[in-house]
């Protein structure tokens, strides 16, 4: 069970892939600019990433190690091709706006070093939650840039909802600020690595205050012990 | 007799005094709202930079009292429209001391000129409360209706006069149907040109970053001219317009984001200058200092590197 718990934990925080990893901010810092296309490619990500982890974890043992990234690379690809195809089926208007950055998920390097770094080493039902924390990890992060540039840029969250929940997503639109004429550099690139920039800052920030208090607890023998047993 | 080196705290009052001269040739032609602009970005600067400076746990008052902060909003403010509305310079001035100074680690440690990364975001964010400035003089209380939003504008508003020749260009016009000329923006260049002469006396500053600076406008623009004087406007005009002279002594000057070679700053302050005219004739937006400063600002290292002077006899 440690395990689990252990590998919940690495995808949502400790080892966040966009935080921690700084990995996949290519699409991160690109498409961003509000939060529905931010939780579009977000969901993509973590499709293809738990399917990948799966996939690769299964014939883990099949592949030999001299051509195991390429092959990796094909197992990606084709998964994002069905998100591809399937977004273009179903969501087609989002389709259109998130364009290049979905064709270009194969590249994400996060996908890549999950299939390497775990999948490749572990079981498929733990490659899967590991896909599946590290892919919300992401789209979390996703979520939150894409609210702070949307909310700043243009003073609505949830808007154009629609394109991924049809006709019911328009009621989901807020519009924050009335009479609010927008501050464009949230919106444009500028805006996309300062707003990270801020959100890494403020995970050190947490993770330093965490220490601090962590260290103020007396180290008695008890605490360390139930330490060494969770790990 | 000024051969003593001076504090930052003198070399700040010495750059605030030499813009006397620019502020009241603007102040004469805009009114009040000059000088509302500056009120407010000081008491904004220095409240901001006291609050971070709590945050950062670093004492406040030897930090406030060097007048670097005041300085940064000084120019920002002088830089944007005197009937912005006042959120725009809080907002502005806010920015740059925070991201432009303060996150950096505060003065001496920021690799971009504070004041124009303020102005940068300002101008990408709010393009149209930038870029009309006031048509007449306002008086003290019309200034302040105006900047608090309490009354429109747009009777007595416009756009800059580069602003105006850019559009009229696009549109097909040719050089020389156009007024090219500003008798404004021409008094006010000559006040910071003064003003700079003034620093260059005082030996705050050196003069190879403005003379660099000018030359730079002056070679590129003169060979646009040359090309082509019906699409290009003339040299002097590129001296006496817009932020130029603001640009080449007050701007590209500051010892923090600048060059610190004698030969990296004349390199550094020519291709300012030519970047200046580049960005004016063939980008998007009507004035091109603030983009050429901050360009130029990340190039400085590299300048500095490759520019230290030999250590004679080696």
């Amino acid at each position: 069970m440690g395990d689990y718990i252990k590998i919940v934990k690495n995808g949502l925080w400790a080892n966040n892939q966009a935080l921690v990893a700084l990995l996949g901010l290519c699409p991160l810092l690109a498409v961003t600019n509000n939060i529905v296309n931010a939780i579009g490619l977000g969901l993509a990500t973590t499709f293809v990433l738990v399917a990948s982890n799966v996939t690769v974890s299964i014939f883990r043992n099949h592949i030999s190690k001299e051509v195991r990234i390429p092959i990796f690379v094909l197992l990606i690809a084709s998964f994002v091709t069905i998100v591809e195809l399937l977004m273009q089926s179903y969501f087609y208007d989002l389709y259109l706006i998130l364009g290049i950055f979905v064709p270009l998920i194969v590249t994400n390097c996060a996908i890549l070093g999950r299939a390497e770094a775990y999948a490749s080493k572990n079981t498929w039902d733990k490659s899967a939650l590991d896909g599946l924390m590290m892919g919300i990890g992401f789209s979390l992060v996703l979520i939150l840039l894409g609210g702070m540039r949307e909310l700043i840029g243009s003073g609505t969250l949830f808007d154009q909802s629609s394109l991924i929940l049809g006709s019911f997503g328009d009621t989901l639109s807020i519009t924050v600020f009335e009479n609010y004429q927008g501050t464009l550099l949230a919106i444009l690139p500028p805006g996309a690595f300062i707003g990270l920039g801020l959100i890494v800052a403020l995970k050190n920030l947490l993770d330093l205050k965490a220490a601090k208090t962590s260290e103020s607890i007396p180290l008695d023998g008890s605490i360390k012990t139930i330490a060494l047993n969770n790990s | 007799m000024y051969s003593k080196a001076l504090n930052t705290n003198q070399i700040m009052r010495q750059v605030m005094y030499a813009l006397a001269l620019g502020v009241v040739a603007a102040y004469s032609f805009f009114g009040w709202g000059v000088i509302v602009q500056i009120v407010l970005a000081v008491v904004t600067a220095i409240a901001v930079e006291s609050a971070f400076l709590s945050i950062r746990k670093h004492p406040i008052k030897p930090a406030i009292s060097d007048g670097s902060a005041a300085l940064s909003a000084i120019l920002l403010a002088i830089s944007i429209p005197s009937i912005a509305p006042w959120w725009i310079v809080v907002v502005g001035v806010a920015f740059a001391i925070i991201f432009g100074k303060q996150l950096y680690g505060g003065l001496g440690n920021n690799p971009f000129n504070p004041a124009m990364l303020g102005y940068a975001f300002l101008l990408i964010s709010y393009p149209l409360q930038m870029t009309t400035w006031a048509g007449e003089f306002l008086g003290f209380s019309q200034a302040i209706d105006v900047v608090f939003n309490l009354s429109s504008v747009d009777a007595l508003s416009g756009a800059t006069q580069l602003d105006n020749v850019k559009t009229q260009l696009a549109l097909g016009k040719m050089v020389s149907e156009l007024d090219v000329h500003s008798i404004s923006q021409a008094w006010i260049n000559l006040g910071f040109l003064l003003g700079g002469l003034y620093l260059l006396f005082r030996r705050v500053i050196t003069w190879h970053i403005p003379a660099a600076f000018i030359t730079g406008v002056a070679v590129i623009s003169s060979v646009l001219f040359l090309i082509n004087d019906q699409i290009y406007i003339p040299v002097q005009n590129h001296l006496m317009l817009g932020a130029t002279m603001l640009g080449a002594f007050f701007i590209a000057t500051d010892p923090v984001s600048g060059s610190t070679t004698p030969k990296g700053r004349l390199i550094y302050g020519f291709l300012m200058g030519v970047l200046v005219v580049v960005i004016r004739v063939f980008g998007g937006y009507p004035d091109g200092v603030a983009f050429a400063v901050l360009l130029m600002n990340i190039t400085v290292p590299l300048i500095d590197y490759y520019t230290q002077p030999k250590v004679f006899g080696k």
